[in-house]
């Protein structure tokens, strides 16, 4: 954002430069995240994800629908992301804008480039019926860095939702089976490092967030595969930084998987 | 299934042959026409002008506001006319791919409109597209630091090339599995910066530097080639 439109960009900056944050992190340490499984019962899977304020909640609900006549035996996916007015002043409602637009985008990249659902297995009948998964993103509050937090949320989502009983070729709600949404076993974790001023920084605040002038999403499985990558902003990046940015997001991803044992 | 021969015979490093023009569109204030091979892209550039609604405007520094489709029929199914969701996308990533270029600080509570037209795919619509809003800004005659220069690169059954096409962005394993990584890249070739990258595929973190490192080399002679058409464009005003 400029800093005609956002008058505390150049102090943000200045005190990023000097290698401080606005609640004392380190310009690579992340906030803490918190994790709680299951927020509807309704929903086939569900998650909700906490990094620091910034909150998001997550529902996957599975649907019958004819194949892609290109691959008549692979179930198919879709990602949207609702930027709830009452997540911050910044939203309205509406159609989801190009901001809603393009983080579901990075959302559904990361998880279909990682290839961990296993779409093969969501097939019902070749050719007329596959199922459907809708992973819809709700932001409950927008502390900065919802892009993370809403492909982290989504993979915990995915990870609980299961399918749904068929009677007569038609779904049954409400009658969850047993049978878990075939996932692999590497989860791709996303993780956007911000370029404010000069440096790196990860998980920023909604104010650090606003200051920052571009960022640069990466989609990880380890040890060594990158799967999606996303440059956004105004402002541009040397190739040395998208190599050390390349190299924040494996050990993010590490820290993450080992914190929240997935 | 090792990727040993390219499917129309280039050389891993080389791109498809380039046509550049400036000037296709007489009416613009600038336009240009960029094609990688079968990839055909049109681009006009209309303004600085007074953005509209005003509550959009910026006091300090002028905006660029893109838009990209591609026809109906540059594709083999139809594509539905209208902004889409990938439209949508590619447009927004394009705008931020150019902003660096162009110094929108002369031009306060102002849009220049960048409308590209896709007329032909066979992949790597976005860089050609970006390629040729980048000549028609420079044709608009834009106070600009730098041009923009994209192609893509990217993992094809394990070898690294650049400038995919459509069966390369599809190619798979003979065990049917999809083998294929697509990097689209845009470079500020002069200051050696990036203003575009986005990633899909699988590929480890030192094949994606070689990577970045092959699309540089490539963007640098699509410079070449820019550079080139524009100062044919206006030889006749020296």
């Amino acid at each position: 954002m400029d800093h005609a439109l956002y008058p505390n960009k150049n102090r943000i900056i200045s005190a990023i430069e000097r290698g401080k944050r606005l609640d004392e992190r380190g310009l690579l340490k992340g906030r803490k995240i918190e994790v709680e499984d299951v927020v509807s019962k309704k929903a086939e899977g569900s998650a909700r994800v906490r990094i620091g304020a910034t909150e998001v909640v997550v529902g996957v609900k599975l649907d019958l629908q004819t194949p892609y006549t290109d691959s008549p035996d692979e179930g198919t996916m879709m990602v949207s992301v609702e930027l709830t007015p009452l997540s911050s002043p910044d939203f309205e409602p509406g159609p989801p804008d190009i901001k809603a637009i393009e983080m579901a985008r990075i959302v559904d990249r990361g998880i279909r480039e990682s290839e961990v659902i296993d779409f093969k297995q969501l097939c019902v009948e070749k050719g007329e019926k596959v199922w459907c998964v809708f992973i819809d993103i709700y932001s409950i509050n927008d502390d900065g860095n919802l892009l993370d937090a809403s492909a982290l949320a989504a993979i915990l989502a995915l990870r609980n939702a299961v399918i749904p009983k068929i009677e007569e070729k038609k779904v049954v709600y409400g009658e969850l089976t047993s049978k878990k949404l075939p996932l692999r076993k590497d989860l791709p974790i996303s993780t956007t490092v911000y370029k404010i001023g000069k440096e790196l920084v990860l998980d920023p605040s909604i104010e650090e967030e606003k200051a920052a002038d571009a960022r640069l999403s990466v989609a990880i499985t380890l040890p060594d595969n990158i799967h999606a990558m996303q440059k956004g902003g105004p402002a541009t990046f040397t190739l040395e930084e998208i190599g050390k940015v390349v190299g924040i997001a494996f050990e993010r991803t590490k820290e993450i998987k080992k914190d929240l044992k997935i | 299934m090792p990727y040993t021969k390219r499917f129309d015979g280039r050389k891993f490093d080389e791109t498809r042959k380039i046509e550049a023009k400036v000037g296709v569109i007489e009416k613009a204030d600038g336009s240009a026409y960029f094609a990688f091979g079968d990839t055909k892209a049109i681009a006009a550039v209309y303004g600085p002008r007074t953005l509209f609604p005003q509550h959009l405007q910026n006091p300090v520094k002028g905006r660029i506001r893109c838009n990209y489709d591609m026809m109906s029929f540059s594709v083999s199914e139809r594509k539905r006319p209208g902004p889409g969701r990938r439209g949508q996308e590619i447009s927004h990533v394009t705008e931020k791919a150019l902003e660096p270029a162009v110094k929108l600080d002369n031009f306060p509570n102002c849009v220049i409109e960048v409308y590209i037209l896709i007329l032909q795919a066979n992949a790597g619509t976005r860089t050609a597209g970006i390629n040729a809003a980048s000549l028609a800004l420079a044709h608009a005659g834009l106070p600009m630091i730098d041009l923009v220069s994209s192609v893509s690169v990217g993992k094809i059954g394990g070898k690294l090339c650049v400038d995919l096409i459509k069966e390369e962005e599809d190619f798979k394993e003979k065990n049917g599995e999809k083998s294929a990584t697509d990097i689209p890249v845009a470079f500020l070739p002069r200051l050696g910066k990036v203003s575009l990258l986005q990633l899909d595929g699988k590929i480890s973190s030192k094949e994606l530097s070689e990577a970045l490192e092959m699309a540089q080399e490539s963007c640098n002679k699509i410079y070449e080639v820019q550079k080139r058409t524009l100062k044919e464009a206006f030889k006749e005003w020296k």
